[in-house]
């Protein structure tokens, strides 16, 4: 077994997709009054649109896109904060190639590029610590971005960074959590959504527990989902059922890789590396509380903010960036609108010049809704 | 005369802005680096060109140009040179024209490795006989160190296109079968592997190779070949937008149809990239009647280049987008122009 | 942020750092298997892990796996049973007709 290609079986999904539809008609909705899943992470989002999920499910079943997009929600100053940090003689700034596109309200770290910084895509935090033991002249900033996925992986290096003794290896860390998003979200009153699918990779690290609020409080069902389409389609047919059984539960689709309590190792990694900061902004979302990590006074020797003074509420006066007029991520991201009702999409915001969160990685919603055809939709409207 | 005959009268194992300056050191260069190795009669600064060539192979001129850089100048399956003399082949051959005549124009950083010169022209030699075109003319720059990378290569070529053909991408009409010769991705995933800053290893080579013979063979087995373009940069994904476009088509290809190699499948998916758009060097996709379809294969596949000939779908009455895939899944999915370069993803 | 893919892991290549050699359908990259360290790096040797940025983040549970799938299939045996009834039955009413 490789892992892969098996849960891609289109046999399989027929029949999935059959019990779906079965269950949709019994509880009796319809394409005018659906049932609202929403997925919250972005590589979900991603493989809904790649395959073509969410027009081959029962018509009665509409996929909300959550906001799992670390890329999307990342503030516009934090951007400005990384260009500032990139522009330094001295650095050698790296990052995932995601964040390359994200606009600043100066520019994008691809435009600091073009601009002279010293900027470099890496594949993991593994390759700047490399670039860092290679380089010992040079400050090597990692891009810490990420959901509890690629939290510990940044933690891991910076823990590995300490034991060589390296003193020109630090993280920009602005890594960020599910659950509190996934509250403000439900806390909402204007909230549409009758279920969740669960981001597989993040509770591959923190289990399936931090979610227990959902059902225990909101009284809804979440499913934690593997990232290949019988994965997804599984997910949702257990959403929907318990929807119908009226049941509010946490389940595991994903037993093949996510442990019950997560990942040992990696939990504690992070309990020793961060400590929550009191609130973190999100783009399209507002002020969170306790919803982004910083990196511990013991290891403040591996923090950027601390080391070169540029820092999360740091900065006195830090000006709040206004998301732009008109823009409709809030209400796409809590589900009351589609990317296509907003009256920015296609006209002022497009991959090419984002103005609003969802926009910015292929991840976001209306990325995916643009890149999978979008642009006709508009185009057909018009 | 060939160049290991006689003593090198080049002393310097690096260009330096000497050999850009006009004189002796310049002279030397450019005889036994370039002309030398391009076929006898060598190149002219000013070639002349026969018209006999042109009224025996075809009515009309084709003209095309095209600007080369590549970072690693080396990688597995080619190097710039390589790259320079097919990529402009191949623009000139997916018209239907007979390619003829290249001219070549170097733009060389100070401090290049004439070893390294040497090797790209070489293979620019071989890769130019084996597609049966001739390197008439040429020039070479020397700009300073940083104001280029190692090596840039321009070229441009002269073919003719036979009476009679009349390959355009606005012909291509509803029922019309598309065919692409080979594996797709291959030289898109050769490079990211070969650049090394993603710490990558992978066996795959670019594909980089002329298609001249393909193309010829093609259209001797069916001569009703509407459309064809090389799937360059941005991959098969915006080869098939464009003729689609252009045809005002839909064009609805069949994911599990789509020649991939398992390894090109693996580094797409370590890095979140789509192989649609990656880049190809020696990969066409071209439109024909269906009653063509089995001629087109077999012609192909008896061609080196067309070994993995397969069609991967057709065009059908324009719909509201201008490429659908059926994905292997049994979905649906619409096939976009890529916005920007493809980068490396994590999530 | 959540792109992770399965992959084997080949050998071990560096002992001290907790790093080994994983292959993702013949493309070979170097992971740390730091985040499954809880068992000894040797058993590691041609087990799948889930990779992550360059991270073993955790080890496939092969009997989980088969499980799912398992259910899976039968959901798509039970739909091509229910067809192939429907098959039947339309067939028979055409024959009546």
């Amino acid at each position: 077994m490789r892992y892969v290609q098996e849960f891609r079986d289109p046999v399989a999904a027929k029949g999935v997709l059959a019990a779906i539809a079965r269950v949709a008609d019994e509880i009796g909705v319809t394409k005018e009054d659906p049932v609202h899943i929403m997925e919250i992470c972005g590589g979900h989002t991603h493989a809904i649109f790649r395959y073509g999920l969410d027009k081959l499910v029962h018509e009665g079943v509409e996929f909300i896109h959550g906001p799992g997009c670390p890329v999307c929600v990342l503030p516009m100053s934090r951007v400005d904060e990384c260009v500032e940090l990139a522009e330094r003689p001295e650095v050698i700034f790296t990052t995932f190639g995601d964040a390359m596109r994200v606009p600043g309200t100066r520019k994008s770290l691809m435009q600091a590029k073009a601009d002279g910084a010293d900027i470099r895509m890496v594949y993991s935090p593994l390759d700047a610590l490399e670039l860092a033991r290679r380089n010992p002249e040079r400050e090597v900033v990692f891009f810490g971005l990420g959901f509890e996925t690629t939290t510990p992986s940044t933690a891991l290096s910076i823990q590995q960074a300490a034991r060589e003794g390296l003193t020109n290896f630090t993280v920009f860390c602005n890594h960020i959590t599910v659950p509190p998003p996934i509250r403000a979200l439900l806390s909402d009153p204007h909230m549409v959504l009758d279920g969740f699918v669960g981001p597989g990779h993040v509770s591959m690290v923190i289990g399936v527990h931090p979610y227990d609020f959902i059902a225990e409080e909101f009284g809804k069902p979440l499913v934690v989902s593997g990232f290949e389409p019988l994965d997804l389609l599984q997910s949702v047919l257990m959403v929907i059922e318990q929807i119908r059984d009226g049941r509010a539960e946490i389940e595991n689709q994903y037993a093949r890789v996510v442990p019950e309590y997560g990942n040992p190792v990696s939990l504690a990694a992070i309990e020793d590396v961060y400590e929550p900061r009191p609130s973190f902004e999100w783009r399209g979302l507002g002020e969170i509380d306790e919803s982004g990590l910083r990196i511990c006074d013991r290891y403040s020797a591996f923090d950027a903010e601390a080391k070169f003074g540029i820092g999360y509420g740091a900065a006195a006066g830090r000006a709040v960036v206004e998301e732009p007029e008109g823009c409709a991520c809030g209400l796409v991201m809590t589900g009351r609108a589609k990317p296509t009702e907003c009256p920015q999409f296609g006209r002022g915001c497009t991959p090419e010049m984002p103005l609003g969160a969802l926009m910015v990685s292929s991840e976001g919603a209306c990325a995916a809704y643009w890149q999978y055809g979008g642009a006709r939709a508009v185009e057909a409207a018009e | 005369m060939n160049m290991t005959s006689r003593v090198s009268r080049l002393r310097d194992e690096r260009v330096t802005l000497a050999h850009g300056g006009g004189g002796k050191a310049m002279c030397d260069l450019i005889e036994e680096v370039f002309t030398d190795v391009f076929d006898p009669p060598g190149m002219e600064d000013q070639a002349r060109l026969t018209d006999a060539a042109l009224r025996e192979a075809g009515t009309r001129l084709a003209f095309t140009t095209d600007s080369f850089v590549v970072t690693p100048v080396e990688f597995p399956g080619g190097d710039i040179g390589k790259i320079a003399v097919c990529g402009t082949v191949n623009d000139l051959v997916v018209g239907g024209a007979v390619p003829l005549w290249l001219s070549a124009s170097f733009i060389i950083e100070e401090g290049c490795e004439i070893a390294l010169l040497r090797r790209i022209v070489g293979s620019m030699a071989r890769e130019a006989k084996a597609a049966g075109v001739r390197i008439v003319t040429g020039d070479t720059k020397v700009v300073g160190r940083g104001s280029a990378d190692q090596v840039f290569v321009t070229t441009s070529g002269i073919g003719v296109i036979p009476a009679g053909r009349d390959m355009r991408a606005e012909s291509v009409e509803p029922g019309d079968i598309a065919i692409v010769n080979g594996v797709l991705g291959d030289h898109g995933a050769a490079i990211l592997a070969a650049r090394g800053d993603l710490a990558l290893s992978t066996e795959i080579e670019s594909d980089c190779q002329s298609l001249g013979h393909l193309m010829e063979a093609v259209l001797k087995a069916a001569p009703g070949v509407k459309a064809s373009r090389d799937a360059t940069r941005g991959g098969l994904a915006s080869a098939l937008n464009e003729i689609a476009e252009a045809a005002d088509v839909t064009v609805e290809i069949d994911e599990t149809a789509l020649p991939l190699r398992e390894e090109v499948k693996g580094m797409c998916e370590i890095l979140g990239l789509d192989p649609l758009y990656l880049a190809n060097e020696g990969t066409l996709v071209l439109f024909v009647p269906p009653d063509q379809t089995e001629a087109t294969l077999e012609a192909m596949r008896s061609t080196e280049a067309g070994r993995g000939a397969v069609a991967v779908g057709r065009a059908r009455d324009k719909g509201p987008v201008p490429v659908t895939m059926r994905t292997a899944f049994g979905g649906e999915r619409i096939v976009d122009m890529l916005v920007g370069e493809q980068l490396p993803r994590i999530c | 942020m959540c792109l992770g893919i399965p992959g084997q892991i080949v050998e071990i290549t560096d002992t001290e750092r907790q790093l080994a050699m994983a292959d993702v359908s013949g493309v070979k990259r170097e992971v740390s298997l730091a985040p499954v360290s809880d068992r000894p790096l040797a058993d590691l040797v041609d087990e799948w892990v889930l990779i992550h940025v360059g991270f073993a983040m955790a080890v496939i549970d092969a009997d989980e796996a088969a499980e799912t799938l398992e259910a899976l299939r039968g959901l798509g045996e039970a739909q091509e049973t229910l067809e192939q009834i429907a098959e039947g039955e339309r067939a028979f009413m055409e024959d009546r007709a």
